[in-house]
């Protein structure tokens, strides 16, 4: 009782002492709370847009609803979910325990991009309620200067979210470069620090652009200076150039740390040093930089040139190279090791299976001539969702239930999280794998009625969204009733090797009594029998 | 992990400020006269490129970047390098978008059997779109 009461969660006290603090857990902690959520939110629109495409027609929305809520599932996975959770969330909390850091370099700067996140959200949840955005997440002009629904209001919300992004990006690189404990090398820090620093890259160098975008978007609705508007003198790909310069990156921003956790979490449980640690370290960084080089890919069918359009396709092409280099490692890391079966590792093998998937039919959309048969159908919605919740948020759960001890002190139902896995992934491949099928016979996405031919389909694609549900709540219930009475976990319940599970949990206000010095590598299983405790 | 500070502030003599406040000056104007040029489509490369290269005698000399430690050079340059990248593909866009409408016709051969009606296909082929 003694060691909890030092923890983090319960010194010092106060509510205040949370809204003020500097402490990177705690900012963790808020953040990984917020997004929480706003992923609860995302998921409801996801679960009613499924439900209103049981069956052609009217099923339970309008068009125009349906308009909205598949703009608004969009933007707030995106902006207030994806991007931030492994990065603001769970990378706050373990960046600098990893690293034998009290704190990350600037703590205030911390503390200020939490709440400019919460800003910003709240700018959105604002549009939400004067008249819900219809534009689709990409808020695509022509029509967006157009829509009457808030589109300023959303837009300059996520330009607020932007700020958030780069300032943590900032954070973790000085807090990478500055902060690292005696002993702790490059090439001796454990793979989600190389994912983390991958990822800060891109939010420094990328995402201003996206908020220069929005802010001509915002200057043409509101001021009508012609930029986009041909009318004017503008040209509307040039948004699209714009946007994607953006976004493309980002969705490495995405994807980037949670192939960080899968490094950390495959290790772990298959007690086998990573293969190929130069290879996985340096992959990261050369798909920050690829992921500059493809926007275009986006646009094939926009009316961009034939050049472009080539060049862009060739370009695309490289990212499958490192992004196979990390899963061909974590394969052989795989092989000969003493793989057992807990949560994190069930959420980290669905990765490799559902990511391979996410990543292949990605070829197959950079391909020029079959894009444009598959631009705008459902198979960009499977491929994508296959890299973004089979790839991302497989990680994330991965990661959340493996660092769940350390940042909570309890452990949850191993029983009702492998079955909670389990749902996930059959209710995941349910709802998603048949969507390659009907794009592929040519549903257009974003559509709010269609075909009779497609409704087995899509009624198949809805029920496997109920199983997926099913999952979630489940996880929600062992997840929370474990913050009750979960047995207590010891500092290193995985018999893992990071600085982070050399401390109790949950980790005490400092995180550490004196600095460590670091003597082995962070995957060192063959040479130091680690003891689960 | 301590900080050591292994350089001292880096101080220029007055008249390396006067000189490249000048130049800016001078550039300025220059900018403001090229303008009234008409160099067609190279109107905006020459006002990016003079004004670009104002940014980096600020950059330089007045944020002493040239006298910093070298990694803040290399970082600056990795930005500098995005936009080109930017710039770049995205006029191989702009400037090539014309040539989607280059495609000329190629005569079809004289005489070529190309589709041959007779009476057993067409009555196939009203099949066929019978069944769609």
């Amino acid at each position: 009782m003694s060691e909890d009461q030092a923890s983090f969660l319960n010194y010092p006290r106060g509510i205040k002492s949370w809204l003020f603090t500097l402490d990177h857990k705690r900012i963790g902690l808020m953040y990984l709370i917020a997004i929480m959520f706003f992923f609860f939110v995302g998921g409801v629109l996801a679960m009613l847009i499924r439900l209103e495409l049981f069956s052609p027609g009217k099923t339970i929305m309008e068009a125009h609803t349906y308009n909205q809520m598949f703009t608004l599932h969009g933007a707030i996975m995106i902006f207030l979910f994806i991007i931030p959770v492994i990065p603001a969330a769970l990378g706050n909390f373990v960046l600098p325990l990893m690293l034998g850091a009290k704190d990350v370099a600037f703590p205030r700067l911390n503390l200020l991009s939490f709440y400019i996140y919460i800003f910003g959200a709240l700018f959105a949840l604002y549009s939400i309620i004067t008249g819900a955005v219809d534009t689709g997440w990409t808020f695509y002009t022509p029509y967006s200067t157009e829509s009457t629904t808030s589109v300023i209001s959303m837009t300059f919300g996520v330009f607020i979210l932007g700020f958030s992004s780069i300032l943590t990006g900032l954070n973790f690189i000085v807090t990478i470069h500055k902060l690292r404990a005696p002993g702790l090398t490059w090439f001796n820090q454990p793979l989600f620090i190389w994912g983390l620093y991958a990822t800060a890259i891109i939010q420094v160098l990328a995402t201003p652009v996206l908020s220069i975008t929005l802010v001509l978007l915002i200057l043409e609705k509101a001021f009508g200076i012609g930029i986009f508007d041909p009318a004017m003198g503008g040209d509307p790909v040039l948004y699209q150039h714009f946007f994607w310069f953006y976004s493309h990156p980002a969705v490495y921003i995405m994807i980037l740390p949670g192939m960080g956790i899968i490094s950390e979490t495959i290790t772990v449980f298959s007690r086998k040093k990573i293969f190929g640690y130069k290879a996985i370290a340096f992959s990261s960084l050369a798909i920050a930089f690829v992921s500059f080089l493809v926007w275009g890919h986006h646009m094939f069918t926009s009316g961009q040139s034939e050049i472009a359009a080539m060049i862009f396709s060739f370009l695309t092409f490289l990212v499958g190279i490192p992004s196979g280099i990390k899963i061909f490692n974590w394969l052989a890391t795989l092989y000969r090791g003493q793989i057992s079966f807990e949560a994190p590792m069930l959420y980290t093998l669905s990765f490799l299976f559902l990511f391979t998937i996410g990543g292949l039919t990605g070829i197959f959309l950079g391909t020029l001539a079959l894009d444009v048969h598959l631009h705008d159908t459902y198979f960009v919605v499977a491929h994508f969702h296959y890299v973004m919740m089979g790839g991302t948020v497989m990680a994330f759960l991965a990661g959340l239930h493996y660092w769940w001890p350390k940042i909570f002190g309890r452990l949850y139902n191993e029983t009702l999280a492998k079955i909670a896995a389990l749902f996930i992934f059959v209710g995941f491949n349910a709802t998603f794998f048949v969507q390659f099928i009907l794009g592929s016979r040519g549903m257009p996405r974003r559509y709010y009625n269609y075909l009779d031919q497609f409704q087995p389909l899509h009624a198949f694609s809805s029920v496997g969204s109920w199983i997926m549900a099913v999952g979630f709540l489940i996880m929600g219930f062992y997840l929370i009733s474990s913050l009750f009475n979960g047995k207590r976990a010891g500092k290193n319940p995985w018999g893992a090797l990071g600085l982070e599970w050399t401390i109790s949990s949950p980790p005490p206000h400092d995180n550490f009594a004196v600095t460590p010095q670091v003597s082995h590598g962070p995957y060192d299983y063959d040479k130091i029998a680690v003891e689960r405790d | 992990m301590s900080q050591e500070r292994t350089h001292t502030d880096h101080i220029l003599p007055n008249k390396t400020y006067l000189l490249v406040a000048a130049a800016l000056l001078v550039f300025t104007a220059i900018t403001v006269r090229v303008s009234f040029i008409d160099l067609g489509g190279y109107n905006a490369i020459a006002a990016i490129a003079i004004a670009t290269f104002k940014a980096l005698l600020v950059s330089f000399f007045f944020m002493h970047l040239l006298y910093d430690k070298k990694i803040y050079l290399f970082v600056f340059s990795i930005g500098l390098l995005f936009v080109g990248v930017f710039i770049a593909l995205t006029m191989f866009d702009t400037l090539r978008r014309a040539d989607i409408y280059d495609v000329t016709a190629e005569p079809i051969q004289k005489d070529a059997v190309i589709y041959q009606e007779n009476p057993a296909d067409s009555t196939r082929a009203d099949e066929r779109s019978g069944q769609h």
